[in-house]
């Protein structure tokens, strides 16, 4: 199980990094074994930047995550190569995942130099020839070629059969089918929730795209500039969203079952940070907001079962 | 059909570089004058500091390039002088670009607190007048020869290759296939010499080049203001001779123009092979 | 008829020879109509939109008759187009945000561009203000560079500008797919706003995303691997497709109720053809589920039911 207690990201920035930019405060959920949770965000919410900071490749300011019981901040040298066996990423552009300069399949090369390096040729040709079958790919078809001569959706199979030739977990899926052609999107879709199914992994899914968080899980997390606004069950979140915020989202989200309502939806840009008070003040309609929204930031309160929500309106 | 991908590949950077007319003049030029550097010393049984014969003489048969005022063969100096230029423009461009790549790479990776010291080193580097240093060191030097020359210049010609290989790293760094070498537990230094350096090559190659002829012209002035090799003959060495001695006033062009106008050959061919090369790499400047 | 497209053909070259990107394409949209132009990338959609106003090299006019207004348009002309861009016919272009000079106030270059086209710019402030009010933008951006815009300020500023002499035809080549789901909304709905108002006349939206489409265009049309594959009116698109592609991508795109678990949605097999070297006939014959014999011959693009066009043999079969 992953756990992410009060994780926070500050980047110092500005002349003499005398400036503090939050990109993730104080945000706490996590992913029991074999699920799939969403974590859902426009750009600038720190979906990336969480899903970056499970992996250790950008260090926490703030807060622990933990892998089965165990600090991944801590890990170093071989416990980190070890940690690394059982969480694995996959990023949003499959083509930057590769040196363009190098055959696509070098990637599972790397993983067997650091991860096999006693391996038969034999023994690791049917490992390899395993994990791509079972990723829908035909080995003979796509090995020893370049990356450019795959297409989007057989690359991000490369990368997930990549994480099945450790012995992974927990995979991190960052936006990985937002670059793919829109026929080839859902089998890449199809293909992760069956792993979930068939090996028990689990999953954070990254995306922008609530459909897509819908299809896929159980539970979503809704960040809004680095701050939890809401979380639960999918069904909750979906049918009734509490946070003006999620509210929003669901209105103005194009969707292919109901035309956008006449909402009006706020067209001011980003507003300076909040340190204080609620994250989505300044966009949150009159009516809905109070004084104390902008001094006191709302903590993330259960409502139902399932279901958390971190508005003022909901503290009682 | 999938092998011959590679192939068409290279191909296809080939039939850019053979069709790109800047970098066939250049390399044209380049190659003319190594060959010349190689073969043109043994054309000759002349020394190119020892009296050969009659002095000023303009060329003729036997002295093809004409002679100096004390009778040395301009032809055997400049052979020379053309071998000692590429010497010190392969030595000193190849340290200069070396120390560049293994700093700016250095940097440009690690970030933090090894890019702030690089950077600060880079820096300090690049502010201090190259010239005056190479010049007192020049001067301290009594004895000095071109393998010297060509270190020294080297090791004050890194910072800007350092610069703009520092600025390519962190845009390279930032690369997803960085960071899934870094789950593969990839060392950052295998990192950085197998998964950044290599698509890099195209650049280095160009560092490399002006590194070159930044060398060449760095060794030519030292020479013509008289802190060139104490031993040996180089084509600024020579010019600076036949100014001390008045060759221009005494209408004796044979012994100035030479050197002259090889250097300006030399480093103009690389100029523009670099200008060449950058648009058979990037493929948006080639024309179509 | 605003806009009509006879047989349009447009290849790419490259040194391996011409990608096919768009062929023998036929249609209309009429005066008031919002188009969408959808499919995946590659299939053309894009090749087809600058085609109609910035028809340049590596693209190459093969055949085709484009009329706007009943005027035709050189489009293979690129000094004789000049003429039309931007008073008859203009476009978004996906990165508006780039597309702006940034040594210049963005009055200024409003102005040398209206003045290039020979149009007061002193006589158009008014307009223009009044149109920056409708996008909610304030005055001051005249006096602004475009760094000190954020992105979707620039986006709706370029928006503002592409339609300042009231063009027959605006396209809008993929303005949605870079912004938030908030922004996304507000955009897609001023390029409606824009089109109740006359700014324009008719619209043109180009974009992979088929649900912003069917919350803002009238009629979508479908292309796939260089052909048009269908186009009918949004509600027929989306709920009554004919053609197999359409609806093989209509059924494969995730909805909000639809959940893995309950209701598992497919794909489409295979992947689209290389246009350097495309197959004979109809260019989805090879993933298609109900290919036959016929479909090695191109399928005409006919109109089966008032409105609704379709590309496909089977369906004309079953339709005789």
């Amino acid at each position: 199980m992953l756990k992410l207690d009060g994780v926070s990201k500050v980047y110092r920035v500005g002349t003499f990094g005398g400036k503090e930019l939050h990109a993730v405060s104080n945000v706490s959920f996590e992913v029991p074994d074999g699920e799939v949770v969403s974590l859902i965000g426009e750009s600038g919410s720190g979906k990336t930047t969480i899903g970056r900071m499970i992996l250790r490749l950008t260090p926490i300011t703030s807060g622990t995550i933990s892998f089965n019981g165990v600090d991944i901040s801590t890990l170093q040298g071989e416990a980190l190569k070890d940690y690394y066996r059982q969480v694995q990423g996959v990023f949003q552009d499959p083509f930057s995942s590769y040196n363009p300069i190098f055959k696509a399949d070098r990637i599972f090369r790397i993983v067997r130099e650091e991860f096999f390096p006693g391996m038969k040729d034999q023994e690791w040709n049917g490992k390899l020839e395993d994990s791509l079958k079972a990723v829908g790919l035909n080995p003979a078809h796509v090995l020893n070629k370049f990356p450019h001569q795959l297409s989007g959706g057989q690359l991000q199979r490369f990368l997930i059969a990549r994480a099945l030739l450790l012995d992974i977990q927990f995979l991190v899926a960052d936006e990985i089918i937002s670059m793919l052609d829109a026929s080839t999107r859902i089998d890449v879709l199809n293909l992760l929730a069956d792993l979930k199914e068939s090996r028990g992994l689990s999953i954070l899914f990254i995306t922008h795209d609530l459909s897509l968080g819908y299809y896929i899980s159980e539970h979503a997390v809704i960040l809004y500039r680095g701050c939890v606004v809401e979380m639960g069950s999918t069904d909750r979140l979906y049918n009734t969203p509490l946070h003006p915020y999620t509210r929003m989202l669901m209105a103005a989200v194009p969707r292919l079952d109901k035309k956008w309502e006449k909402v009006e939806v706020e067209l001011r840009g980003k507003q300076s940070q909040i340190t204080t008070g609620c994250v989505y003040y300044d966009r949150c309609p009159e009516a809905e907001r109070s004084a104390d929204c902008l001094t006191h930031r709302p903590p993330l309160v259960q409502v139902e079962d399932d279901h958390f929500v971190a508005c003022s309106r909901y503290m009682e | 059909m999938a092998q011959e991908r590679p192939k068409e590949v290279r191909s296809e950077f080939l039939y850019f570089a053979l069709r790109n007319r800047k970098l066939r003049v250049g390399l044209g030029i380049l190659v003319f004058f190594l060959l010349f550097a190689i073969i043109g010393p043994f054309l000759t049984e002349y020394d190119p500091n020892t009296y050969a014969g009659p002095s000023a003489q303009p060329p003729s048969s036997e002295f093809w390039f004409g002679t100096t005022t004390f009778g040395q063969d301009v032809y055997s100096q400049f052979a020379h002088g053309l071998r000692s230029t590429f010497i010190v423009g392969l030595i000193g461009g190849g340290i200069g670009t070396l120390v560049g790549v293994v700093i700016g790479l250095l940097a440009g990776y690690r970030g933090g607190m090894v890019d702030e010291i690089l950077n600060m080193l880079t820096n300090i580097v690049l502010i201090i007048p190259t010239l005056s240093v190479l010049i007192i060191i020049a001067a301290y030097l009594a004895v000095r020869g071109i393998l010297t020359e060509s270190v020294f210049i080297g090791l004050t010609a890194w910072p800007w290759a350092a610069r703009a290989i520092r600025a390519q790293t962190f845009s390279l760094r930032t690369r997803e296939f960085v960071d899934l070498a870094r789950m593969s537990g990839r060392s950052s230094l295998r990192i950085v010499f197998t998964e950044i350096a290599p698509n890099m090559m195209s650049y280095l190659f160009l560092v490399f080049i002006l590194q070159f002829g930044g060398a060449i012209l760095n060794a030519a002035t030292l020479d013509f203001i008289g802190l060139g090799p104490t031993r040996g003959m180089s084509l600024g060495l020579m010019m600076n001779n036949a100014v001390l001695w008045a060759a221009l006033q005494l209408g004796m062009w044979w012994w100035l123009i030479p050197p002259g106008a090889a250097i300006a050959a030399i480093v103009g061919a690389l100029y523009v092979m670099n200008v060449g090369l950058d648009e058979v790499f990037n493929p948006k400047l080639r024309e179509m | 008829m605003s806009l009509q497209v006879e047989n349009l053909t447009v290849y790419y070259r490259t040194l391996r020879g011409d990608v096919q990107a768009l062929e023998n394409a036929t249609f209309t949209i009429a005066d008031g109509e919002i188009m969408g132009l959808a499919g995946e990338s590659g299939c053309g959609k894009t090749t087809l939109g600058h085609s109609l106003i910035y028809l340049k090299p590596p693209m190459r006019f093969i055949e085709g008759r484009v009329t706007l207004d009943n005027e035709e348009l050189p489009i293979w002309d690129m000094e004789r187009m000049n003429e039309f861009r931007f008073k008859k016919i203009s476009i978004i272009p996906q990165y508006a945000m780039n597309a702006m000079n940034p040594t210049r106030k963005i009055g200024k270059m409003t102005a040398e561009i209206l003045e290039s086209r020979k149009v007061s710019y002193k006589a158009t402030l008014p307009e223009l203000k009044r149109r920056l009010d409708l996008v909610e933008l304030s005055h001051d951006v005249l006096n602004m560079y475009p760094i000190e815009l954020s992105g979707g300020m620039k986006q709706r500023m370029v928006m503002v500008l592409s339609t300042l002499l009231n063009p027959s035809l605006l396209i809008a080549d993929e303005i949605t797919s870079a912004l938030d789901v908030s922004t996304q909304k507000a955009v897609a709905e001023m390029l409606v706003g824009f089109r109740d108002r006359g700014f324009v006349k008719s619209l043109m939206v180009i974009t992979h995303d088929i649900s912003i489409l069917y919350q803002i265009a009238d009629s979508i049309m479908i292309m796939y691997a260089g052909q048009l594959a269908e186009k009918a009116s949004t509600q027929v698109i989306i709920h009554n497709p004919r053609h197999p592609y359409t609806k093989m991508l209509i059924g494969s795109l995730p909805k909000v109720g639809v959940k893995h678990s309950k209701q598992r949605l497919a794909g489409i097999p295979g992947k689209p053809p290389l246009l350097l070297n495309p197959p004979v006939g109809c260019r989805f014959r090879e993933r298609c589920p109900v290919a036959f014999d016929k479909c090695f011959d191109v399928p005409p693009f006919i109109e089966i039911e008032p409105g609704h066009f379709v590309a496909c043999w089977k369906e004309f079969e079953s339709n005789a």
